[in-house]
């Protein structure tokens, strides 16, 4: 591109480099070579991973917390052996699964904690040991209007919020002064993932996915991934899909795989289908505040499971039960 | 300190007061979620609490573990996601913000990203999450602190989210949206509020059998005082009732 005579000046940059360079017009020629056919995606979380995951990838998890986690792909990803994870700093306990294992070369942080339960350990063994290469810092809007920018197909979003701060300095934002107001904006560079991981009340083999109450950042994270990859609690009909396609929050062109994987967000919870598992979440907060209990948990909960089924049975029939909403989803 | 009450339950209905009926306020987890709930049976029936990865105007019955749980859409008036909150508190919508951090300094700034240097840190904390956006974007913030000289700080190891920045005009300076910024900080020794000249923290009110020397010397900068300091009343048997037996009826905050 020729080199423009009038730009608007920089007047502040934050220090960090950017983790993953912005190629708009490379992430349109990939989106139109993604399939737009109407073709059964279901397969394995093993399968997934094996196809669509790479050593070194940009990956990100919605949702947040111990809310709709896709932790049935999270487990297999850990299973798989790859690593040097580059990753968005959102999904708290696949994170730490991933850090305490040593996957992950470098973050855009934005916040990993236990929430009421307090600070975590596994963040801070692995950033205070150096183990994780760079991180840097962004604040919850702006990781999400990142997402946002690259669902728009725009190189950044202006925003409000960071500026005068050194969450800002440790960023990879920038400030102009607004050509159209003067006022300083902070300029919010677009994210997009080589793989983005989501896990969803109901999809059907298409992909076309159905979410029960809030979105979190569902929508403009799906728009900004290469590769997406949901799981789902229920495998649904196209034709209920068809019924109401305004539920439709995730439609089946950005989709890459489908897995059927009920109580994949357990420990965590699912909007209208099961309440978060607080004894064994409790059992998990105690467990990674030493490296030796971190690698118990992961090698008993994780390592030593072939598959997500196995974990399911680990759990037990009688627990999932016990968590399962009235009126919601029964487990068989 | 009587102890009629728990330390956490006088932050709760300290922070509890100060909410008005009828506005918004951006909940984050812990204190300022019983704070919300309490205000909600007590004064401030129509609160709307928001949280940020969705939740609008829900009714607290069931204490929320998580920002974005169940419960906080329970009954809500509206589930959506992260942009469309923090958008709506970018474009004013959102009255008071609870924040919370491991260090706070004059003007109200907060750290809740590293003790020690960023680069090398000692201690590394869970960064901003939605922090900065509250302070950023919300009309009037409110901080909820354990008040000792280690966490009110003259300088902050790290500026996780904006108080007054620097001073006077210096929100304005970097780009913030006007008349924003920090109002109260509720602490287990009293509450605090900011000169509207220097911009810089001042005592208003302390705590049943605190005195105004107390929280000066646990004060790590020079503090204000306001030309009368009042005492703020015990929390009221109603307030620990609905507390005790419908807010937190399992005592996951009577510590």
């Amino acid at each position: 591109m020729a080199q423009k005579k009038k730009s608007v000046p920089i007047v502040y940059e934050g220090e960090s480099p950017l983790i993953q360079p912005i190629d708009l017009d490379g992430f349109r020629e990939w989106n139109r070579k993604k399939t737009k056919k109407l073709v059964d995606k279901r397969m394995t979380e093993d399968e997934a991973v094996d196809r669509f995951v790479n050593d070194g990838d940009y990956i990100g998890f919605e949702l947040y917390g111990t809310v709709r986690c896709p932790l049935s792909l999270t487990r297999a990803l850990v299973r798989s052996g790859k690593t040097n994870f580059r990753i968005a700093g959102q999904g708290v306990t696949e994170l730490e699964m991933l850090l305490s294992m040593g996957r992950v070369k470098e973050i855009d942080f934005t916040y990993i904690g236990l929430e009421v339960y307090g600070v975590s350990s596994v963040v801070r063994r692995a950033v205070e040991s150096g183990a994780v290469e760079n991180v840097v810092e962004w604040s919850n809007a702006a990781i999400t209007w990142r997402f946002k920018a690259a669902a728009m197909g725009i190189p950044f979003l202006p925003a409000r919020s960071m500026l005068g701060t050194d969450t800002i300095r440790r960023s990879s934002a920038k400030v102009i002064e607004c050509p159209f107001t003067g006022e300083k904006l902070a300029l919010i560079p677009a994210l997009v993932l080589d793989t983005g991981f989501i896990h969803v009340n109901r999809a059907d083999k298409h992909g076309n996915c159905q979410i029960d109450g809030i979105s979190g950042f569902a929508i403009e994270m799906s728009r900004a991934c290469r590769n997406l990859i949901i799981s789902a609690e229920e495998i649904i009909d196209t034709d209920e899909i068809r019924k109401s396609p305004d539920r439709t929050l995730i439609p089946y062109y950005l989709v890459d795989a489908v897995i059927h994987a009920p109580y994949a967000s357990w420990p965590g919870e699912m909007a209208s289908y099961y309440e978060r598992d607080e004894k064994h979440y409790k059992m998990y907060v105690e467990q990674q505040k030493t490296p030796e209990g971190m690698a118990e948990y992961m090698k008993e909960w994780v390592l030593d499971l072939p598959d997500h089924q196995a974990l399911i049975e680990k759990v037990g029939a009688e627990r999932l039960k016990s968590l399962t909403m009235k009126g919601g989803f029964y487990y068989e | 300190m009587s102890e009629r009450y728990s330390p956490s339950e006088l932050l709760i209905c300290l922070s509890s007061r100060v909410m008005e009926d009828g506005t918004t306020a951006f909940i984050g987890t812990g204190i300022p979620m019983l704070a919300a709930s309490l205000a909600q049976s007590m004064h401030a029936p129509n609160l709307v609490a928001v949280f940020e990865f969705g939740g609008t105007g829900a009714i607290l019955e069931k204490l929320p573990l998580a920002v974005g749980d169940m419960r906080t859409y329970n009954k809500s008036l509206h589930a959506s996601g992260i942009t469309d909150i923090m958008e709506t508190s970018q474009r004013g919508f959102i009255e008071y913000g609870f924040l919370g951090g491991a260090q706070i300094d004059a003007y109200g700034n907060l750290n809740s990203t590293v003790i020690g240097d960023i680069l090398k840190p000692k201690v590394r904390l869970p960064g901003s999450g939605g922090g900065n956006d509250v302070g950023s974007c919300c009309w009037r913030t409110i901080a909820i602190m354990r008040h000792d000289k280690r966490r009110f700080i003259e300088k902050l190891d790290f500026i996780t989210t904006p108080g007054f920045l620097t001073g006077p005009g210096a929100r304005e300076e970097a780009g913030l949206p006007r008349n924003t910024g920090p109002y109260r900080v509720v602490t287990n020794l009293g509450v605090l509020g900011f000169d509207e000249e220097t911009r810089r923290m001042k005592l208003l009110s302390v705590n049943p059998g605190v005195k105004a020397d107390d929280v000066v010397e646990n004060t790590g900068f020079e503090l204000l005082l306001a030309d009368e300091i009042g005492e703020n009343p015990a929390p009221t048997d109603e307030e620990l009732k609905i507390l005790r037996e419908k807010v937190d009826p399992d005592g996951l905050y009577r510590k």
